[in-house]
């Protein structure tokens, strides 16, 4: 007998599982994703929920800042970067909300292309969507968006449209799952809440443990 | 008079094992504290112990039939009330788990344990007294026994009445609602693990700058002040019934140091 | 790993005149309690979403074995494979095996319990591949040659003096001279040298918080971003999970997600919830090639249907260990096998046996507070006292404690005998107490009087004394 069919052999005598209804009820269950409570904070109304968000982010050390247009990314990226000294160079992947904007327009600033290798200061990235009520950010893999960039490099810049910011948790799951279909999931969902962190040594909170020391978040309002 | 007789609450006293052999001032305070609130109070001949003893070594059958014992000796009484949150929960909580499925004695042991109350939650909660009439010139700290606190959400009541006392104080202590590390027989089985937690205890007790420490279970009373004595504190240790009632001649739990 | 559990009273009083262990537990107290309470102060709907996280995982419990087999159609359907591990032995084969074929000389390991139950790390370096531990913690007490003693914060038991000199010990490569005082020097080296390794790794293992029957995906929550630098960069990524991990969809995750950081750390959100369904897809330009899960049973599948099913709720939150006062003076270690603390002293007799983790249960004052702090409602003392009565029936605690039980109840249960001989040995018992009202030695209670005083009977007992009473209430009334 295979491990597979010992422990489901096991697991239905342990259960005393005889078949009956137990197959429809666990269909339904899957087909139907019931939500679960929604915390109050989670259900506000379009401005209060950015608000929401930026207070949110702040309080897990992310920063923020809000633009007017996609057009003015180009400008607020290499003032970030001169603004913490960092070499004027930005890796990003094949997203067309990032594409799409005049990056010629900062002469200056090198752009890099594709996934990170690990040798980039800096990283943008375009999320997907973000939840209000923990200010966390989220994003999936793919061209548009590489997941080595969320992780790799130092600084982490990420561009999300104010529309895309979600109240709560399980509303940007749905729409995960309205992108990609019933079941089916990218291979990886990054949901990203401040920059990375330990408190491994002595309880001692420190930020950039593994992955970027710091998280920038452009709000998109156009 | 006949009428008001017959209207009074009738209490059956659980005096818990501790009180009875230990320090019986603890009872008669909690007789005295609920004939003032209108209660006529008897205490039957036929209790021992709640069994927890038992029941915590998990010796289910010894347990039960000191519950069956425990549970006939007081069915014929509006409330059973015990000075102790420990106590009180075992008959209260527990009672009724021991018997599921028990064609007598669960519905026996749900319906006893509508009945059951810890001594300070009953005066506040159930019979709604607002204030003692009782004077003591003292500061004291309060510590929240266990089971008493998260079992039976024993927390603001004896607050509460102590503010009424005349002239006491209370200072509260950090850690108020953590183990004192009685635990029962944890406290011999593991008597290392449970001296460090109590040590922690004492030093919070230290700290708070009382001259009186109160809680509302023996066990607990016992193992702090055989502690905060050991470590040659003056901080004198009594039930927190004692001090309602305002009989507190006898001399404190462990004696004066 | 050795399994000390048998010794843990040893153990204990090892770990109560450890001066160091001692101070480092102080940051237990410190780092966790407030913080927790803040966060679940901050949300109202915390209560309620205890009651949803409980009903989730009863209903998933109750019906395992068809969410088991529905999670794992969806990891094929997304190109993943599922491998089956009835016992500790088969899991790690199952993942020796993959080293092997695909010719596996490093593995990068994000934090993972299963991991160390199944003593992963000991089994790859003997089949000659290199475990490389990336959660600080982890990697800490790796240098170490330790276990975990913490559930989230493994190397809590450690001083950052004790890290300095680990890692000044094991990172010759760099200047013997640079100064490593403060925690962030200290992170920094850590960070650069695990860099390193994550490239050269060629296969990840993380464990998992969560699998979703739903999408046949795996969560991990993490704050360091490792356990998500150890799938991406390597070829393989394979998750180790045990089969009450699963939920039915996305929504419960996010139901339990709202608990956990919480109960843990007191944050709202860890900074990294990573979902992970398969490999990399045809247009990925990053990611694993291939996408692996040992589900692993060890003994879960037996606590089905008995009175530790609800044992399986479990999060791994580490709020019942925060809070207790026995890991508070002890720590993690004196456990003796993986799991410590309250969750621990239920877990570890269901996986190792009661005759080898009979203490853990017993070392229990019954305070209560783990279950209070439990955000999947476990009541794990009464589960404890399961242990106990398993015990007793099998009669495995030891025969004088045994005896004096049984004499005890003898006379508990008969109240007249009791009462006529607590009549004479109270008052004796008392006149002994002497002017102190109080004994600093006894006979037969040498666990008590070795570190208190016992304090002294009154004189007679209540009952003796209230007879009394009634009977001169008799008199006077009649």
């Amino acid at each position: 007998m295979s491990g597979r069919e010992a422990i489901l052999n096991k697991v239905r005598a342990s259960l005393n599982a005889g078949a009956g209804d137990r197959k429809t009820a666990v269909d339904e269950r899957l087909r139907s994703a019931p939500r679960g409570l929604i915390p109050a904070r989670g259900q506000l109304a379009d401005a209060e929920r950015v608000a929401l968000f930026e207070a949110q982010a702040a309080k897990v050390f992310s920063t923020t800042e809000r633009l007017a247009s996609h057009a003015d990314l180009p400008a607020a990226v290499a003032s970030y970067l001169r603004s913490k000294n960092l070499p004027a160079s930005i890796r990003m992947g094949g997203d067309p909300r990032l594409r799409g904007s005049h990056w010629s327009s900062q002469p200056a600033l090198e752009v890099r292309d594709g996934p990170s290798d690990g040798s980039d200061e800096a990283g943008l990235s375009h999320a997907f969507g973000a939840i209000a009520e923990t200010g966390t950010l989220v994003l999936h893999s793919g061209p548009d968006n590489p997941t080595t960039v969320n992780f790799l490099p130092e600084h982490h810049l990420v561009v999300v449209d104010a529309k895309d910011v979600a109240g709560d948790l399980e509303t940007v799951l749905a729409n995960i799952r309205d992108r990609f279909g019933k079941g089916v999931m990218p291979r990886t969902l990054n949901m990203i809440t401040g920059p990375s962190r330990s408190g491994d040594i002595e309880q001692k909170m420190l930020l950039g443990a593994h992955g970027p020391r710091a998280l920038h978040v452009f709000i998109v309002e156009g | 008079m006949q009428h008001q007789v017959k209207t009074r609450p009738h209490v059956g006293l659980f005096v818990t094992c501790l009180v009875d052999l230990f320090r019986p001032s603890v009872g008669f305070a909690a007789v005295k504290l609920m004939e003032d609130a209108g209660c006529s109070v008897d205490v039957p001949a036929a209790q021992t112990c709640c069994g927890q003893p038992a029941y915590n070594s998990g010796d289910r059958d010894d347990t039960r039939e000191i519950a069956k014992a425990t549970i006939a000796a007081f069915e014929e009484f509006d409330y059973v009330v015990a000075p102790s949150g420990s106590c009180a929960s075992m008959l209260k909580k527990h009672y009724p788990a021991l018997f599921t499925g028990d064609a007598v004695w669960e519905s026996r042991a749900g319906e006893f344990s509508k009945k059951v109350h810890e001594l300070v939650s009953f005066l506040a909660d159930e019979l709604r007294i607002q204030g003692v009439d009782a004077k003591l010139s003292a500061t004291a700290t309060y510590h929240d026994s266990c089971s008493g606190l998260r079992e039976l959400g024993i927390r603001d009541q004896p607050r509460k009445l102590l503010q009424s006392v005349e002239g006491l104080k209370i200072a509260e202590m950090e850690e108020a609602d953590v183990c004192c590390g009685f635990g029962g027989t944890f406290c011999v089985k593991y008597s290392d693990i449970s001296n460090a937690i109590v040590t922690k205890k004492t030093s919070n007790i230290e700290v708070a700058g009382a001259d009186m420490l109160l809680a509302g279970d023996l066990g607990c009373l016992m193992n702090m002040a055989g502690k905060l004595q050991r470590e040659g504190s003056a901080i004198e240790v009594r039930h927190v019934a004692e001090v309602l009632a305002g009989m507190t001649d006898q001399p404190p739990v462990g004696g004066k140091l | 790993m050795q399994i000390t559990s048998p010794s843990f009273k040893k153990n204990s009083v090892q770990a109560l005149s450890d001066a160091q262990l001692q101070k480092a537990l102080g940051n237990v107290r410190a780092g966790f309690i407030d913080k927790r309470t803040k966060a679940v102060d901050a949300l109202p709907e915390f209560d309620a979403l205890r009651d949803n996280g409980k009903a989730i995982k009863d209903h998933t419990l109750a019906h395992l074995d068809l969410y088991l087999e529905a999670y794992e159609e969806q990891v094929k359907k997304a190109g993943g494979h599922v491998h089956w591990a009835q016992t500790a032995e088969d899991a790690r084969n199952i993942i020796l095996d993959l080293c092997k074929t695909r010719g596996v000389k490093t593995v990068t390991k994000g934090k993972s319990m299963i991991s160390e139950e199944i003593a992963l790390n000991d089994a790859l370096e003997e089949a000659g591949v290199r475990p490389v531990e990336t959660d600080l913690g982890e990697y800490i007490i790796q240098l170490r040659g330790e276990h975990p003693s913490h559930i989230i914060a493994p190397a809590v038991h450690l001083n950052k003096e004790q890290i300095e000199a680990d890692f000044r010990r094991v990172h010759t490569h760099l200047p013997a001279d640079r100064k490593l005082v403060e925690h962030e020097k200290l992170l920094t080296e850590a960070r650069a040298v695990l860099r390193a390794e994550y490239f050269k790794a060629d296969l990840g293992i993380t464990g998992a918080n969560f699998l979703v029957a739903e999408t046949g995906s795996s969560i991990i929550v993490t704050n360091e971003g490792n356990g998500d630098l150890t799938q991406i960069l390597p070829r393989v990524h394979v998750v180790i999970a045990s089969i009450e991990k699963v939920v039915p969809t996305l929504e419960d995750a996010a139901q339990i997600l709202r608990l956990l950081a919480r109960s843990a750390t007191g944050q709202e959100m860890s900074v990294y919830t990573t979902v992970s369904t398969g490999g990399r897809r045809e247009s990925d330009p990053d990611g694993p090639d291939e996408y692996h899960v040992v589900l692993l049973d060890n003994g879960r599948s037996s606590m089905l249907g008995t009175e530790f099913q609800e044992m399986l709720r479990c999060i791994r939150c580490g709020a019942c260990m925060n809070h207790c006062p026995v890991y508070h003076a002890v720590g993690g270690h004196a456990y003796g096998w993986v799991y410590p603390g309250p969750m621990g002293a239920v877990l570890t007799p269901s996986l190792i046996g009661v005759d080898k983790g009979g203490h853990l249960p017993n070392a229990s004052t019954f305070c209560g507070r783990c279950e209070s702090v439990c955000p999947m409602r476990i009541p794990l003392p009464k589960m404890m006292r399961h242990w106990r009565e398993r015990e007793f029936e099998r009669g495995l605690n030891p025969a004088v404690a045994r005896y004096g039980l049984k004499s005890w109840a003898f006379f508990a249960r008969r109240p007249r005998l009791y009462r006529f001989f607590a009549s004479f040995g109270i008052p004796a018992l008392s006149m002994l107490g002497g002017a102190k009202r109080r004994f600093s030695w006894l006979p037969f209670a040498g666990g008590w009087t070795k570190y208190r005083e016992l304090p002294a009977p009154e004189g007679r007992t209540f009952m003796q004394q209230w007879a009394q009473r009634e009977a001169l209430k008799q008199e006077v009334s009649s």
